[in-house]
């Protein structure tokens, strides 16, 4: 593995490898001296092309606390708007003499196509709709350390599928650990050619909700923009929540031992309550605290001494 | 005085061997070489196969406005490199061709350049825009008498203004060639077919539905007028079903498909290389399927290229934000056969006319796609069906580059074209 571009690009030994890193460096976090010099003299660009808070800064503060040099460059509204192409973009940050590039980009594929014009590293830190892999790897990192290995577990995904990266790379990973899955959405938030995807790849997807919360071993909720009522997908916030946001009375339906994950930001009372959000089993500060240590997990291993 | 060609031994459009002699822009068929005159430069066609030459409907040169991606002059030496006498260059330059001036100018550069007869296709809308029409009947009535008119690029969507330009255009004999895209199922984000592959990839998604509700919506639009309409590059099997039905109800459409569209599955944009990036997009192997066969039993009338041509910094950006299109001049006669002469879905008479013939008539250009006739204007191509050619963007005669076949092999090579009689490719040179 040289670029982290897709959660396909792990197989289970080294996603194991990956979450198991990922444990020793949340030990780190609970240090007082948080620095490890596993990086030093690396440097590593986090070229964001799209807003980004969470995991602008979980890069950063994971690619510091390996002691590389961390610069961040935001290139929306800069060279982009000027109309410079996104090879000429990267190809010149790239001549800086850089070892990793980390990249949010709001199109598909981006991070792809970089690590085919650059020699450096490339980590996709979110591609459009396409993939977010690290926070996959975060999931499955918070997941599991709260209901031990995935392997056979049953994950129902439910949200905007359609427009999710997040979705993208969870199937990919889960699959690749050995978990069942669900997707849950309404029929016009299910990604395009899902019958056909989900019969290759091994998956489930319902339109009922209900049906599937009693047996999941964890429920992990996406996101869904108020803005997608525009686009015909729902017809009011109101209908969405009672078909497929996490309520309080689906709370009921789920196994006392499952947990809830959401990967954020939450839109609080429409695909998840109040209630949900911060009962016990919900994992959504796990997630935030478990994205450094995944973070500088994957650096380490792209960057770092494993080579 | 002009120079004379006798070409020896051709299979003249799949029908037997002959001898033509190319003498003062006409064809004349002999019924023996020795009847040539002795100055005649005699080229041995053995093995190779004599076609009419090709006219392109769908061909966009980029000047003026683009001249970095292509020029009238490398458009036309890329034409005349892959057996063309004729295209139809596309009005979505910058400016627009949307008036007689703008026609002619075009329609001038293309007669300088003097490799292809180059016949603008007027926009139908004014600066595309898609708002009110073009002037129509002046671009009709300018010295490069367009007939064709077309906001490709972008579909005339507001259902009474394309009833009115069908309408129009009938006082001239003109016809609407629709870029059938309903913009509000596939929008300008859209950027790669809809199924499971975009889902898979989180590509914005262009179902070939969008296509088929326009067309169906323009061939009730051409019943309902008596006008005929014209389709550009059709891409989907929904598509073919509602052409099929339509001239079996006898309206008056016609169709075009491209070579990528023949050839080429979705499956291409799996590694988000823009070079496969073309609007309508490529689609999956059942609509290939069903464009091949449309095109075998005539329900699609031409191949047409869409040669689309662009400066590689518009190519090379994220796959969603990269310019829309490929080049098809040169590679167009070679893919035809690979796909569908080598299969045995075409012959060489059924390839003439898809690529020759059909497409003179639904532009009108009179002195196109006449066959090879005694008599017949010598426009002419010479094809060896027996080469395998293995495509290199490098040495193409386009100023750009966004070639989707380079580095397959495709059976069969262009060895000659003349216009009129002239030789604008012989011995691998491109000659004005």
């Amino acid at each position: 593995m040289r670029h982290l571009l897709s959660a396909a690009d792990l197989d289970r030994d080294q996603a194991l490898t990956i979450l198991e890193t990922a444990a020793q460096m949340h030990e780190v976090q609970h240090r007082e001296v948080k620095k490890l010099p596993a990086l030093r003299g690396r440097t590593v660009v986090n070229l964001f092309f799209e807003d980004s808070t969470r995991t602008r800064s979980s890069f950063e503060i994971a690619g510091k606390w390996l002691s590389a040099d961390v610069i961040n460059i935001s290139a929306k509204g800069s060279s982009v708007s000027k109309g410079e192409s996104l090879r000429d973009t990267v190809t010149t940050v790239a001549a800086m003499g850089i070892d990793g590039m980390v990249i949010r980009h709001h199109a598909s594929g981006a991070p792809a196509q970089v690590a085919d014009w650059i020699d450096a590293v490339v980590v996709n830190a979110g591609d459009g709709t396409h993939e977010h892999p690290t926070q996959a790897l975060l999931d499955a990192y918070s997941i599991s350390r709260r209901i031990g290995d995935l392997a056979g577990k049953h994950v129902v995904i439910a949200g905007d599928l359609t427009h999710s990266r997040v979705v993208r790379s969870n199937l990919l990973l889960l699959k690749t650990l050995g978990a069942q899955v669900t997707l849950v959405a309404p029929p016009t938030l299910m990604p395009s050619g899902v019958a056909a995807w989900s019969e290759a790849a091994g998956f489930a997807t319902t339109y009922d909700f209900d049906a599937v919360l009693p047996d999941a071993d964890a429920v992990m909720m996406l996101r869904v923009q108020k803005e997608r009522m525009s686009g015909g997908y729902f017809p009011t916030p109101r209908e969405y929540t009672v078909g497929y946001g996490l309520t309080r009375q689906r709370l009921k339906l789920l196994s006392p031992n499952a947990v809830i994950a959401h990967p954020g930001p939450m839109n609080r009372g429409l695909e998840i309550t109040a209630d949900a959000a911060d009962e016990a089993r919900s994992l959504i500060l796990d997630q935030v605290s478990a994205g450094v240590a995944v973070r500088m997990s994957v650096l380490y291993h792209l960057l770092g001494g494993a080579q | 005085m002009s120079e004379s060609y006798l070409i020896v031994g051709a299979d003249v459009v799949g029908e037997g061997r002959g001898d033509l002699l190319l003498q003062d822009g006409g064809v004349r068929r002999l019924n023996s070489a020795a009847d040539a005159p002795r100055d005649a430069r005699r080229i041995d066609a053995d093995g190779l196969v004599a076609l009419p030459g090709l006219v392109d409907l769908h061909t966009h040169l980029r000047e003026p406005g683009r001249e970095d991606a292509e020029t009238i002059a490398t458009g036309s030496a890329a034409a005349a490199a892959g057996g063309f006498t004729a295209v139809l260059a596309m009005a979505n330059t910058d400016p627009v061709t949307d008036t007689a001036e703008a026609a002619e100018r075009v329609h001038e550069l293309g007669r300088q350049a003097g490799l292809v007869d180059v016949q603008p296709v007027g926009a139908v809308t004014k600066a595309l825009a898609g708002e009110q029409l073009a002037e129509l009947g002046l671009m009709a009535r300018s010295r490069a008498q367009v007939r064709v008119f077309s906001d490709d690029g972008k579909c005339v969507h507001d259902a009474r203004l394309m009833r009115r330009a069908l309408e129009y255009v009938k006082a001239f004999g003109g016809v609407v060639s629709q870029h059938a895209q309903d913009p509000r199922l596939a929008g300008s984000e859209a950027c790669a077919h809809e199924g499971e592959l975009s889902g898979r990839l989180g590509l914005p998604g262009w179902p070939g539905v969008a296509e088929e509700v326009i067309v169906a919506r323009d061939v009730m639009l051409a019943r309902h007028t008596g006008s005929r309409v014209h389709i550009a590059h059709v891409s989907t099997a929904g598509t073919v079903e509602v052409l099929r039905w339509a001239k079996a109800q006898g309206i008056a459409v016609t169709a075009e498909v491209t070579p990528h569209h023949l050839m080429l599955p979705v499956d291409k944009v799996a590694t988000f290389d823009p070079t496969f990036k073309v609007n309508p997009p490529l689609r999956p192997a059942e609509d290939i399927a069903a464009l091949r066969a449309a095109l075998a039993d005539g329900t699609i009338d031409a191949v047409a290229t869409d040669h689309a041509p662009h400066a590689r910094h518009d190519k090379e950006h994220a796959f969603a934000e990269a310019a829309f299109g490929m080049l098809g001049l040169e590679q167009a006669l070679q893919v035809v056969h690979t796909v569908m002469v080598r299969g045995g879905a075409m012959g060489w008479a059924a390839v003439a006319a898809a690529m020759s013939t059909n497409p003179a008539r639904i532009a009108g250009l009179d002195h196109q796609g006449g066959g090879l006739a005694d008599g017949a204007p010598a426009n002419l191509v010479l094809f060896d069906p027996s080469a395998r050619v293995t495509v290199d963007r490098d040495a193409s005669r386009s100023l750009s580059s966004n070639n989707p076949w380079h580095g397959i092999a495709l059976d069969g090579a262009v060895q000659a074209t003349f216009l009129r009689g002239r030789a604008t490719l012989l011995d691998g040179e491109v000659h004005a």
